[in-house]
């Protein structure tokens, strides 16, 4: 539930590089999706009552627990708008991205 | 911050999907996965034909998933698994389980020979669809899991799907297979139970799970679990289990099913329904699930 490293991206100099087989030898964790967001959440933690809802439904893994609150992770956030919609007490904002 | 508590979670903490795939935002099939690997563990291996989630796992070389994946032909998602599950049984390895995970066009339509051998042997595969009742990863064509009424990039608004949903679950529970069982990324914890205990029993297990997909559904991102819910609740897509096709059990009861407007309401794909064929597709609701009522009571 903690946050993950992030990965590299993987270059090939040339075909001896390749692994022998098409076979995953990397993580997406590389690819920074959170560049997709047109709004972004951000959470009231005053209003927070540490349900993990928010955590429980996010698609794309964004939100994570540190010190039992949620924190969102805004590298992967998509900008969905699943956490502020299912959170219970609405204590998310869905605000407008600053370019 | 004014009050400290602990958290307490309602899933496995365990998180073996990563960030940084290539779904849509807000999309159901990736939310299937997460819960269903929190269920699951480490040790599984994944057949996965062409579909989505070819695609949201990521290119070559890379990988969203902490599990191996086999990418197989999109008509082989069953025997895939059987035959990785036979693999691994060679080379002495027990505890893997080997699960084929494809959407609704690879399970209801083009794989369901595969799948229909695999049961017929009782292999010992978890076999799960997650659909979305339709092809997304080609651009929306209608398959045989695509609802009456659905607006489909083949089925257009003038010439919408006129056919009901095909019932996978019967023909599964014909088959005669220990475990069926339908779920919803709606309901997470009731989908991780069945998953887990899908991994305790031997043989062929089918698992639907009910995955709503923004763009093919034209409905909001935010909407995703709410619809999902929506459809437990009215009855379109309830939820249940089938043992030895003749067990039935209902697992989330109705006090009172809601009317399916609202759930039609909130998708662009239905918009052009007039309240002639709403009324028919309540009709085709209700009987439906009158008649699941009657198996699930016939069982106790
Ligand atoms: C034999 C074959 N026919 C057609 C295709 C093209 N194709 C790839 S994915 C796909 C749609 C899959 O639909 P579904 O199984 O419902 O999964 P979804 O994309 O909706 O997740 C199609 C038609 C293919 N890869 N192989
Ligand atoms: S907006 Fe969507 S992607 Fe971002 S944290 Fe919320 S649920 Fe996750
Ligand atoms: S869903 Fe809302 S109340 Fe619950 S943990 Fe998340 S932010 Fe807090
Ligand atoms: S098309 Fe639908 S199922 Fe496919 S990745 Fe996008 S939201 Fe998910
Ligand atoms: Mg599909």
């Amino acid at each position: 539930m903690k946050k993950k490293k992030g990965a590299q991206k993987i270059v090939f100099k040339s075909e001896k590089d390749f692994p022998l087989m098409p076979m995953s030898i990397g993580s997406m964790l590389f690819n920074k999706t959170g560049a997709w967001r047109n709004i972004k959440p951000v959470i009231n933690l005053e209003k927070c009552i540490q349900c993990g809802i928010c955590w429980k439904f996010c698609p794309d893994v964004a939100i994570f627990i540190e010190k039992e609150w949620p924190v969102i992770d805004y590298e992967y956030c998509k900008g969905c708008g699943l956490c502020a919609e299912e959170c219970p007490t609405k204590c998310i904002a869905m605000v407008e991205e600053e370019k | 911050m004014k009050k400290e508590k602990k958290m307490k979670l309602s899933l496995p903490e365990v998180e073996l999907m990563n960030s940084g795939h290539m779904a849509c935002q807000g999309c159901g099939a990736t939310l299937a996965m997460r819960f269903a690997l929190k269920a699951l563990g480490q040790k599984v291996a994944l057949c996965i034909p062409a579909c989505c989630w070819s695609v949201i796992d990521g290119p070559f070389p890379y990988s969203s998933l902490d599990v191996p994946i086999f990418h197989c032909a999109f008509e082989t998602a069953a025997v895939s698994a059987s035959g990785v599950k036979a693999g691994l049984e060679m080379v002495g390895d027990k505890e893997t389980t080997v699960v084929a995970w494809a959407g609704d066009g690879g399970t209801f339509d083009i794989g369901i020979q595969a799948l229909s051998g695999v049961a017929e042997r009782n292999d010992d595969i978890i076999y799960i669809c997650y659909d979305n009742e339709a092809y997304m990863n080609t651009g929306i064509q209608r398959s045989s899991a695509t609802p009456y009424g659905a607006w489909t990039t083949t089925t257009p608004v003038k010439h919408f799907k006129n056919r009901p949903k095909k019932d996978m679950e019967a023909i599964m529970a014909a088959h005669r297979i220990p475990y069926i069982a339908t779920a919803s990324i709606g309901y997470p914890e009731d989908l991780v139970k069945k998953v887990k205990k899908a991994k305790e029993i031997k043989g062929t297990k089918f698992l639907h799970i009910f995955a709503p997909c923004p763009p093919g559904w034209k409905s909001q991102p935010e909407d995703t679990i709410k619809l999902a819910r929506m459809a437990v609740q009215n009855a379109i897509f309830p939820l249940y289990e089938i043992e030895w096709g003749e067990k039935y059990t209902l697992n989330i009861k109705l006090k009172e099913k809601k009317p399916i407007n609202d759930y039609l309401k909130i998708q662009g794909r239905f918009r052009h329904l007039t309240k002639k064929e709403i009324v028919f597709i309540q009709e085709e609701v209700d009987k439906k699930w009158e008649r699941l009522l009657l198996c699930v009571n016939g069982s106790k």
